[in-house]
């Protein structure tokens, strides 16, 4: 790598700082993009609460500023990012919740004239995707998907059972899944699922199979510029991937190619599949961002956060070709040590 | 026998699946017809040098060897 002072100096915000048990992919970004050749990077970490523990990473975040939440909408939201621009010379934002992306996506004229860039998909796409298309998604475009269906209260449960059977997984719209076997469990898993995140929920036929992710990256024009397929090896209890390795499958890069092209795909993006028995790969999810472990790719020779950052600031980004297959990531916990000072910091001013 | 070409097998008897993921460990004897089967060393090949060099019954030598290709196609390891 090119010593630092040689390279240009670039800040760049990132959310989704939460690295816990059900981490935000924002402390992976980082990583991901610390390890960019082409600039000199001050990481700006953005955050909604105060124990998110990418805050006090500060060997990978310089500087973090509390946002408002997603709910509070785009007028608190511009409000809070122009202030942070007067103190910070932000030029790239990555943002990467999915419930934050439609408040940023409605921004981005203003944010281009704060001087901030982003690379991320449109509206258009962001609705395509959502749970609660994904069926309708998948026959536009030719892509297996599991049936679904929305539910809106408890009392559409006996139904969606009886059309989709048993098990069912029901899930939030935005987070969390249960798989349920019977109609107690799906009433349970109904009220924990609708009084976390609010309905509708989703009911998704339950598919069987191999479960495999892949992370992308389209430019926005058809092109997959990168994938790198992962299979989860140890899965914790909330169905997040603990340890994975990378895999050698063309079927799956196709895919990858096949979706960034149905949809001119702008931006990053991690597609969630089930490999049947019999070889079908069957979607069922669609994230709009990188995922958490998206620093593998980064490990295994695509380094897609990087390739973004490159993308918002309109520079060329050639199709990345050829990733090391069986490289592995094992996630760890780690106390990390801090101060009662900086958490208050955090806490009452909203900046660290 | 013909394992799928990108499976990658080690000295230690160590089997990698570069397509699913999955790796299995494999005990001396099943490591040392694995890597004869990489070479290209056909089955009839693989069993005159087993019978050659280990004391073992032709009609046993045909179980175990039926056993392990059995598993092996389980593990989704063989070119069909």
């Amino acid at each position: 790598m090119p010593p630092s002072e040689t390279r240009p100096r670039l800040t760049v915000a990132v959310t989704g700082l939460n690295a816990t048990d059900s981490p935000g992919p924002g402390v992976a970004v980082i990583r991901a993009l610390r390890e960019t050749t082409d600039f000199d990077l001050r990481i700006i970490g953005l955050s909604y609460e105060a124990l998110e523990p990418g805050i006090y990473l500060r060997e990978l975040v310089d500087k973090t500023y509390q946002l408002p939440y997603p709910a509070a909408g785009t007028a608190a939201l511009l409000a809070r990012l122009a202030h942070i621009r007067e103190r910070e010379e932000v030029a790239v934002l990555i943002p990467n919740f999915d419930a934050e992306l439609f408040n940023f996506i409605k921004l981005e004229p203003e944010l281009r004239a704060l001087g901030i860039h982003t690379f991320l998909p449109t509206l258009a796409q962001l609705d395509a995707r959502d749970k609660l298309n994904l069926a309708a998604f998948g026959a536009a475009h030719g892509f297996g998907t599991p049936a679904s269906r929305p539910m809106h209260s408890a009392f559409e449960l006996p139904a969606a059972a009886e059309t989709l059977g048993w098990p069912l997984v029901l899930k939030g719209r935005y987070y969390d899944a249960a798989v349920v076997h019977s109609l107690a469990q799906a009433e349970q898993a109904f009220a924990r699922l609708s009084g976390l995140w609010g309905v509708p929920l989703i009911a998704q036929a339950f598919v069987a199979g191999q479960e495999i992710n892949i992370a992308g990256l389209g430019d926005g024009h058809g092109r997959c510029l990168s994938a790198v397929p992962m299979r989860k090896l140890t899965i914790t209890d909330r169905g997040k991937a603990w340890a994975g390795i990378t895999l050698e499958d063309e079927a799956l890069l196709a895919l990858a190619r096949r979706f960034a092209e149905a949809t001119r795909w702008r931006g990053g993006f991690e597609l969630e599949l089930i490999r049947t028995a019999s070889g079908e790969l069957v979607i069922l999810e669609i994230n709009p961002r990188f995922p958490a472990w998206i620093y593998l790719t980064a490990a295994a020779g695509q380094n897609q956060p990087a390739a973004l950052l490159r993308l918002a600031l309109g520079l060329p980004v050639p199709m990345m070709e050829g990733y090391a297959v069986g490289k592995m990531f094992v996630r760890y916990a780690w106390d990390l040590i801090t101060d009662h000072t900086e958490f208050q910091q955090v806490a009452a001013l909203g900046e660290l | 026998m013909k394992l799928k070409p990108n499976i990658a097998t080690s000295e230690a008897g160590f089997i990698f699946n570069p397509a699913t993921g999955d790796s299995f460990a494999a005990n001396p004897l099943a490591a040392d017809i694995l890597a004869r089967a990489k070479t290209g060393l056909d089955a009839a090949a693989i069993k005159a040098d087993i019978l050659a060099r280990y004391d073992v019954a032709p009609g046993q030598l045909e179980k175990d060897w039926d056993d392990l290709l059995a598993q092996l196609r389980d593990f989704n390891l063989l070119d069909q």
